[in-house]
């Protein structure tokens, strides 16, 4: 998991402090662009790419883990144009699916690592998104973490309490583990209600 | 089964743009309705919950892991409103901080996993659940729903790649319902074994699931009615004569092209049963027979898992006390 995440966010360059609805509404433009525009227009793919470049290079973003990720998560991509490549008949050239996709992917990578998620939340609730969508999203966001850390102690408790792995028992004992996050999340969140009327939460 | 970017057109994007924020805007008013304050944090923990169980392996043969997907196992944890929000939320979550899945189809994959795992997941949990007496009902209920939403989930998203010219209907379906069938025995497995794991360390969390009364049928209804709707939106066009309505057309306009090989080699091949004559007809038997066979499969699951209840009356976790209130 952590590697996914945006670990160095780059502080000390203008990009980060940009304010974030600019960027947010930058990037779905870029977005929205690159997936829906016509192919013929050369011209827009290649400025949304020379503009990331340019972020990435501005920004001294950290290009190897945003290559990284951009390769971990693009699996769908190679199947479905791997399934395109393979049946042209009927389906869109695999080559501007991967291209749009790719572009798109880099584009949010790059968002996500200029953006601090609390921003882009603050965003949202001015848009007029639901309070008890954003609140869920922002509650979301601070337990991520919380909870990922539980489960990865749980699972070294558990590797160092079964001395042999018995393999017909590896998905009883992640379900168990599963299980018990959830039993933990529950009780977690009776205590974050606890704490959150103590500050005077309507 | 996330869609990146680019793979949905824009007409698509916006019905499911559209489809989306309407029925989470429904499943928000539903669980302000009936939600206590004291379980608003809840969603956001359980959304955190399901972001980190999803990155807990399973493994699979040679090397390969699975991981759950969580739509039916929330719902029949929280119920189908609030299952719809925190689903939502992690979706969200995952565009936008992880960039998995597409900013332009996250109404596609809300659509697909929020809306519409955790409806057929939590209709057919209910269902099943209602015939099935006790644990081992609700474990056969689980496994069979999990399996269900997925294979559901799988065809939207293949409607959507059609409807959007990306991946013609035939290669996609067979593609996506062929992987499927598979990943969502997975799913139902985990999804089953999971809610055991709570039923053995805390029934009282399950106790007011799935026989507090179903919600006020009016909503769910309404929901429903919307999941039917794009199902039908993306699915029907393509589904409707079956063997491909453009290809059996050109068969008639007498420009026959060879056919595509499905992506995958399917159980029975192309889904249909030997020996019947009709295609429709053979297709529907063998869908058929392979939702008969993985319930039965589900049952059987349970009935490995759950011993047989010695006292039937004694702690049944599914019929409590009538609560104070």
């Amino acid at each position: 998991m952590t590697e996914l995440i945006p670990t160095v966010y780059p502080v000390d360059r203008p990009v980060y402090r940009w304010p974030a609805g600019l960027k947010l509404a930058g990037a779905l433009v870029m977005i929205v662009g690159t997936a829906l525009a016509p192919f013929a227009w050369r011209a827009w793919f290649v400025g949304v790419a020379a503009v990331l470049v340019l972020l990435v290079v501005a920004g001294r973003l950290p290009f190897r883990s945003l290559l990284l990720r951009l390769l971990a998560l693009s699996p769908f991509v190679a199947g479905v144009a791997l399934s395109a490549a393979l049946n042209p008949r009927g389906s869109a050239d695999w080559r501007v699916l991967a291209l749009r996709s790719g572009l798109c992917l880099a584009t949010v990578l790059v968002l996500a690592q200029t953006t601090p998620f609390s921003a882009m939340l603050a965003m949202l609730r001015r848009v007029g998104i639901p309070a008890l969508l954003v609140t869920t999203l922002a509650l979301m966001h601070r337990y991520l973490f919380v909870l990922g850390d539980e489960s990865e102690r749980m699972r070294r408790a558990r590797a160092s309490r079964t001395f042999s792995g018995d393999r017909r028992l590896v998905w009883w004992t992640a379900a168990t583990v599963v299980g018990q996050l959830f039993v933990r999340a529950f009780e977690r969140a009776e205590r974050v209600y606890d704490a959150m009327c103590a500050r005077g939460w309507r | 089964m996330h869609l990146p970017d680019g793979f949905i057109d824009a007409k698509t994007a916006l019905a499911t743009g559209v489809l989306a924020a309407a029925g989470v805007g429904l499943a928000l008013r539903q669980v302000r309705i009936e939600l206590p304050p004291r379980r608003v944090p809840l969603l956001g923990l359980a959304a955190a919950f399901l972001f980190a169980a999803q990155l807990v392996n399973f493994p699979v043969i040679g090397g390969t892991s699975g991981h759950l997907v969580g739509g039916a196992l929330v719902a029949a944890l929280l119920g189908p409103a609030a299952a719809i929000v925190v689903v939502t939320t992690v979706l969200v979550v995952q565009c936008f901080l992880f960039a998995d899945g597409g900013v332009t189809a996250l109404g596609a994959n809300i659509f697909n996993m929020g809306i519409v795992t955790t409806l057929s997941g939590y209709a057919v949990y209910l269902a099943v659940a209602r015939v099935l007496p006790g644990l081992r009902g609700r474990v056969a209920a689980l496994a069979f729903a999990g399996w269900c939403s997925t294979m559901l989930a799988a065809a939207a998203c293949a409607g959507q790649l059609a409807w959007s010219a990306a991946v013609p209907w035939r290669v996609g379906f067979s593609a996506m319902a062929g992987v499927h069938a598979f990943i969502g025995l997975g799913e139902g497995a985990v999804s089953a074994l999971i809610l055991l794991a709570i039923a053995r360390t805390r029934p009282d969390l399950l106790q007011d699931s799935p026989d507090r009364a179903a919600p006020p049928v009016g909503r769910f209804v309404g929901l429903g009615l919307l999941a039917g709707l794009g199902l039908a939106l993306f699915v029907a066009p393509f589904a409707c004569p079956w063997p491909d309505g453009l290809e059996s057309v050109a068969d008639h306009l007498g420009f026959a092209r060879p056919a595509a090989a499905p992506f995958l080699p399917a159980l029975a091949a192309d889904y249909r049963w030997p020996g019947l004559a009709s295609p429709g007809v053979a297709l529907a038997v063998a869908g058929a027979a392979g939702v008969i066979s993985v319930f039965v499969l589900a049952i059987a699951f349970s009935r490995l898992l759950v011993p047989k209840p010695t006292r039937p009356a004694g702690r049944e976790p599914e019929r409590p006390a009538p609560a104070p209130s």
